[in-house]
């Protein structure tokens, strides 16, 4: 294979927000997350937790509380707002303000007919659920205080409301409060602090379940509104609370970023009387754990550390697998680092700007493991702010490195840069009134055209000149599918664009025709990345399940090479990794070679080398090394996987062959984190 | 620590009319270490595979022949020799089937022995004491054979050796109740006789062992009364005139025989330190039953012991390991391990550990190249160690001289008051090559000549002073010098480098008067200050103690006088002090107990290499 050179860029300061709420949607398994900066995330959990939608935020929007009715998708925050998501153009569909002052939490009952708010005004608010809208109902009777936690019981007779110092349980029938639980105060210095009830959870027997702000959870008889357990957890507060189906489980996230599991059980042998006993202590967090879902065979939290941990319960395996391991989503399922290859340019999108950055130069050459000496450092280049709150979703920049658009839910922007002598960048003024927004964007090869991912699937294509930008055609599928295109290439010829959407459909258009080509036949898990072959148009296809295929363009089948992997089976090691592939790309000097990534490693496929069985070693790098040239090409196989590189958020080949790979290494956005409250001391 | 492992039968053994007579008359390895050639008393001579206790070929004399020497392997040939009715020398291989069918040739005199080893070609031993190469005897069997010995000696004992490509044959010999030793250096050839010391019974050794350390041959050998002696030859001594030397000998172990005196005990050495002995009793058995025991000579201790059920015929063969006991009815194989015990590296007993020892006690570089597969990696080998040995034999040599003349010229100095030699006192004792127990006058002599220099040089240079002699020395210097001062620095600082023992210092400790007590702290206090001040300008050298002396020494004072110093109201002030400066002192290496806690964290972060924002690196994918 040989040497390569390679750019190792660390200077993209990528910072996720931190998580604030989730929902979980057990009968499509979908989990929906709210982080501060009022995105909403959706992960299917039956394609190895794709992450398959993001609804970009908005300054004013803060999510407080996210809700599942059916397939419909709710929130509310601190402006005030209930807010129902288009999952399907990604966007809010509509927000109401509920006038009660700001909204700490909505749920609905499980009839799915009723939204109920809190709010600061210390109003539980009733909405009822529309076909297409919600409409105000009536209040419950008014508290003094705020309304901090809602729980519905499974019944849909009652409400239990977490407030300061106290829970409330409503009749919802009637309005009126019906029991009133005093939460105590913390002890010592704590005493004069009032108590939150972060949370509460009303379970089918009429016990009510809560945690506050005093580090407790505290188990309550509904009925006779008397407290039956309390458990102190934590110094601090006790921020989450998530029941398991069956109610026969309780898990509570704290500030000090861990997971405290209550068990309804015997708390001795061949007994019968059950009560709450605590369980398990599961520890993945370094801050506050703000939201937490328990699902079938997994506890999935999330908090102020931004990542997104899904711990499986493993009572509920039966043997080690793919589900049974603990997954930590750190980096978005998507590209936010666009490279011009021709032009040596990256462009990194953060919600609310872009960087444009030249790479820099060595003259030098080294031997392997060799840092050569810059001749000119990188530089960067244009710092673009958006206009208007809504933040930025996709951006893209052409090859030459000669344009430059990114979109918005609300607008799509393209300019136009000079990055040669004089850095000059010109927004392009009048844009097609057809191009309002767009979920994907890319650019042709030649830079003479961008294509736009609209609505229910569609593309748009437009015409680039040095004067305007025309509108020419719409692309549209023939599936009638409205789920939105995630991921979407061109072939460096300009004849095919492939576009995939959450269906997981992949359609390859013609561009000269500028009509569908074909469909790749419908694979079960969603395409991850994908790429055109420059000189074969082979479309090559990773999936979140980590599949692998290539599928020929022009002969509108697999190819044989695609066919073998398939019939062999891809490497156990490869199919077990736990972050999907993220970009695919090509090296146009050598055919059989592809290059593609996920968040641990890059790996290089050589297609004409032996595919590796599974008696093979798969990480063989080490090995190669120290085999003699003579012995080596025995040991040779397709997969050369290089893991000296982490926490990879892009690695491309450019025209100069050499490789690029932006790194963002965990410990930088750790070290960008509030201090949590607890910390290690030593000896302690 | 030495033991001994749970052993196995090879073979069963056919008692001998004769109840004294062993019925094996000697086993030798093949040229493979797994295989062992036992030779029986009468006709038979059979090969087994050890480990496997299973035999693997077997050939037998004619009725009416008999096998006279233990058959042995030809490295060299991959032949086996043996000796039948005394003249009739047989040669076969491990294919021939037939003893008979193979070569024999009859030479004109008895023979004794015929040895071999790796590394050698074998050579035949006549019992009349004349040594002859196999191949040139078998060249022409027929030549004229000398007498070496006189008329009344007989053989007792004999084997070989070969040592940097020398090749010696060793035999003992008895002569009217006298024992002699022969020393039969080949190419070229040379004889020694010395005298074997008699032992007061007058009765013959029971065993003898020949090893080779150290560029000498030692030579082990036990005495119905349990002593068992060592004596050593010279590999490539001097040519000694003619005539009868006595070897000098030096008692290794004495055991514990009980009542009566030893039957048939042997002892062979496997190591320097550790003798295996069979045919004795248990000392903490009851008497009657015969033991297989290791003693480590160094410290007259028994290491491991394990019972011998049946008669002990005597013999004790050691190969690579294992112990081959013929008792009762059986030869058992027993294997057994030998380690350095910490005690003795301590105490400085095993100065020669690293070097290569061999376990076995004959032809012991010969074994060495065994352990390693091929012949020709042997002699390399022993060139190597011989190096090293030869220093030490050196070394040795010279500490003795100095030894004796510090002895006289302090005994001189003791008996006539006027002569005293501080010059050349203080160059032997800079030789480093003196110790205290050499010449234990020599301290007390240079304190009551107030000859300090000379106290200082003692104290740092002699490893083994008593107590209550460091005490004396400490008395004598602060007696001598009442106020701190430069001098009495250096020879406290002295003391202070000394080894000791709490237990053993503490007692003599206590004899400080409160006076002299309160100086000594005052002293110690102040290297203390001082050298918590410039403890990082310290060097560690010859006459600064270190911190860790220091605070040794200072709760040796103050536990041994606490209740004096309490009283003492002279003493309150330093105390107090001390207590004041000792507190700051927790407190600083408390607070450097933290900062180590976060130099250790970062070191586990392993932040080694510093990655900048962008940097072009080069790698190779394969």
């Amino acid at each position: 294979m040989g040497e390569l050179k390679v750019h190792r860029v660390r200077f993209f300061d990528y910072m996720p927000t931190a998580i604030r709420a989730m929902a979980f949607n057990a009968h499509t398994e979908r989990l929906a997350l709210a982080r501060m900066d009022g995105s909403v995330e959706i992960f299917n959990f039956t394609d190895h937790y794709f992450q398959e939608k993001v609804i970009p935020g908005k300054d004013s929007r803060s999510i407080e509380s996210l809700c599942w009715v059916g397939g419909r998708l709710f929130s509310a925050g601190l402006n005030g707002e209930i807010a129902e998501y288009d999952l399907e153009n990604l966007r809010p569909k509509y927000s109401l303000e509920a006038y009660g002052g700001p909204i700490w939490t909505v749920i609905s009952n499980t009839q799915g007919t009723q939204l109920a708010i809190g709010c600061e005004d210390g109003t539980v608010k009733l909405f009822e659920v529309l076909e297409e809208h919600i409409q105000f109902e009536r209040n419950l009777d008014r508290q003094k205080g705020r309304i901090i936690s809602l729980s519905w019981h499974p019944s849909g007779t009652h409400i239990a409301a977490g407030m300061m110092d106290m829970i409330r349980v409503f009749d919802v029938p009637t309005g009126h409060a019906v029991q009133r639980l005093l939460v105590d105060r913390g002890i010592g210095g704590s005493k004069s602090r009032e108590t939150v009830v972060w949370s509460v959870a009303f379970l089918s027997d009429h016990t009510v379940v809560s945690g506050d702000s005093a580090g407790k959870v505290q188990v309550w008889d509904g009925h006779t509104g008397t407290l039956v357990k309390t458990h102190l957890v934590t110094k601090w507060d006790v921020l989450a609370l998530s029941v398991s189906k069956d109610e026969s489980s309780v898990v509570a996230g704290t500030s000090e970023g861990t997971v405290i599991q209550f068990q309804f059980i015997a708390p001795t042998l061949h007994q019968q009387d059950k009560e709450w006993v605590r369980t398990r202590t599961f520890k993945n967090h370094t801050h506050d754990v703000r939201a937490l879902a328990e699902i079938e065979t997994a506890i999935v939290s999330g908090g102020m550390d931004t990542h997104l941990v899904v711990r499986p319960l493993l009572e509920k395996f039966d043997e080690k697998s793919h589900a049974s391991g603990l997954r930590k989503i750190h980096f978005p399922h998507r590209n936010l680092v666009s490279c011009a290859k021709k032009a040596g340019l990256l462009l990194f999108q953060f919600p609310g700007q872009l960087e444009l950055w030249r790479l820099g130069d060595s003259d030098g050459h080294g031997k392997p493991g060799d840092r050569l000496p810059l001749k000119w450092k990188p530089e960067k280049l244009l710092l673009l702010k958006r206009k208007g709150e809504d933040h930025i979703c996709c951006s893209a920049l052409s090859s030459c490195g000669g344009w430059l658009a990114y979109s918005t839910v609300s607008s799509v922007r393209i300019y136009r840069l000079q990055t040669d002598n004089n850095i000059s960048i010109t927004k392009v003024s009048k844009l097609p009134k057809v191009l309002r927004s767009a979920h994907q964007l890319c650019f042709s090869s030649d830079s003479s055209k961008m294509f736009a991912a609209s609505s229910q699937s569609s593309v748009l294509v437009i015409a680039l000149t040095q004067s305007e930008c025309k509108y020419v055609h719409t692309l549209k599928p023939k599936s009638g599918s409205r789920q939105p295109i995630h991921l979407m290439t061109t072939s460096v010829d300009g004849k095919w664009l492939a576009a995939a959407n959450s269906d997981c459909e992949i359609h390859v258009y013609n561009l000269q025709k500028l009509k569908l080509h074909c469909i790749v036949p419908v694979y079960g898990s969603c395409p991850s990345a994908m790429g055109i072959h420059p000189t074969t148009n082979n479309l090559t296809m990773v999936h979140a399940d980590q599949q692998l295929f290539e599928y020929s363009i022009v002969e509108k089948q697999y190819t044989d090479w695609s066919r073998k992997l398939q019939k062999q089976g891809l490497h156990n090691v490869w199919l077990d990794r736990d972050t999907p592939v993220t970009h695919v790309t090509f090296n146009p000097k050598n055919p059989n070679q592809v290059v593609l990534h996920d968040m641990h490693m890059f790996c290089i496929i050589d297609q004409s080398l032996p595919l590796p069985d599974q008696k093979t070693q798969f990480y063989n790098q080490m090995t190669l090394r120290s085999l003699s040239e003579q012995e080596r090409p025995s040991h040779l196989h397709a997969f050369k996987i290089c893991k000296t590189f982490q926490d990879l958020l892009c690695v491309s080949l450019l025209d100069d062959q050499s490789l690029v790979v932006v790194e963002r290494p965990l410990l930088a956005i750790t070290s960008q984190l509030p201090a949590p409250v607890r910390q290690k001391k030593f000896a302690t | 620590m030495a033991a001994l492992y749970e052993g196995f039968t090879l073979c069963g053994l056919v008692p001998t009319q004769n109840a004294s007579d062993s019925p094996i008359q000697g086993i030798e390895l093949d040229g493979d270490s797994d295989h062992a050639v036992v030779t029986d008393s009468t006709r038979s001579v059979t090969l087994y595979k050890v480990s496997d206790q299973k035999p693997l070929g077997s050939w037998t004399v004619k009725q009416g022949q008999l096998l006279t020497c233990p058959a042995v392997c030809n490295f060299q040939t991959k032949e086996y020799v043996v000796v039948s009715d005394n003249k009739v020398i047989r040669v076969w291989k491990d294919e021939d089937l037939n003893i008979d069918k193979a070569f024999k040739a009859t030479v004109s005199a008895d023979v004794w022995r015929v040895h071999s080893a790796p590394g050698g070609e074998p050579v035949v031993l006549f019992q009349r004491g004349a040594v002859r190469l196999l191949d040139s005897l078998l060249s022409a069997p027929q030549q004229p054979i000398e007498d070496v010995l006189s008329e009344e000696e007989v053989i007792r004992w004999s084997t070989n050796i070969v040592a940097e490509k020398q090749h010696f044959v060793l035999f003992t010999t008895e002569q009217k109740g006298e024992h002699f030793l022969y020393v039969q250096r080949l190419n070229p050839n040379t004889l020694q006789k010395y005298r074997l010391e008699r032992e007061d019974s007058g009765a013959p050794p029971l065993s003898f062992s020949a090893s080779l350390r150290d560029k000498h041959i030692n030579l082990l050998y036990l005495y119905p009364n349990g002593c068992v002696y060592q004596s050593v030859v010279a590999v490539r001594g001097p040519v000694e005139l003619e005539g009868v030397q006595t070897l000098p000998r030096s008692l290794r172990l004495r055991l514990p025989v009980g009542e009566g005196k030893l039957g048939a005990a042997s002892a062979v050495a496997l190591d320097e330190a550790h003798v295996a002995v069979v045919g004795m009793p248990h000392p903490s058995a009851r008497t009657g039953k015969d033991f297989l025991c290791i003693w480590n000579t160094n410290f007259q201790t028994l290491q491991a012991g394990k019972e011998m059920v049946g008669r002990i015929h005597g013999p004790v063969w050691c190969y690579l390991g294992k112990l081959f006991v013929p008792h009762g009815k059986a030869l058992s194989v027993i294997p057994y391990e030998c380690q350095k015990s910490s005690l003795a590296s301590a105490l400085g007993k095993l100065r020669h550990a690293g070097i290569a020892v061999s376990k076995s006690s004959v032809a012991v570089p010969s074994w060495n190249s065994l352990l390693h597969g091929d012949q020709p990696q042997g002699p390399a080998k022993i060139v190597d160690t011989r190096k090293s040995n030869g220093f030490i034999g050196d070394a040795q040599d010279l500490q003795l001289s100095v030894g004796q003349l510090a002895c006289h010229l302090v005994a001189r100095s003791q008996a006539e008051t006027a002569f005293y030699t501080p010059g050349a006192l203080a160059q032997l004792v800079q030789t480093q090559c003196l110790c205290h127990s050499v010449c234990p006058d020599l301290l007390l002599l240079a304190l009551e000549h107030k000859d300090y220099f000379l106290c200082q040089l003692c104290l740092q240079l002699f490893p083994d002073i008593p107590e209550v002699v460091t005490c004396a020395c400490l008395k004598t210097f602060i007696r001598s010098h009442q106020s701190i001062e430069m001098r009495l620095f250096n020879l406290c600082g002295g003391v202070l480098q000394t080894a000791y023992s709490d237990n053993f210092l503490l007692p003599h400790l206590k004899d400080l008067n409160a006076q002299q007590v309160i100086l000594f702290l005052q002293y110690l206090q102040f290297v203390y200050l001082k050298f918590s001040q410039d403890v990082y300008t310290q060097t560690p050298g010859l006459r600064s103690p270190t911190m860790t002396q220091i605070i040794d020494w200072l709760c040796l004072l103050l536990d041994a006088h606490f209740t004096v110093l309490v009283m003492a109201p002279d003493a309150k002030g330093l105390l107090s002090n001390l207590e004041s400066f000792v507190k700051s002192q927790v407190k600083l290496f408390s607070e450097l107990g933290k900062i180590e806690g976060s130099l250790q964290e970062l070191h586990k972060m392993k932040l080694s290499k510093d990655i900048s924002q962008y940097s072009i690196e080069v790698i190779e994918l394969f």
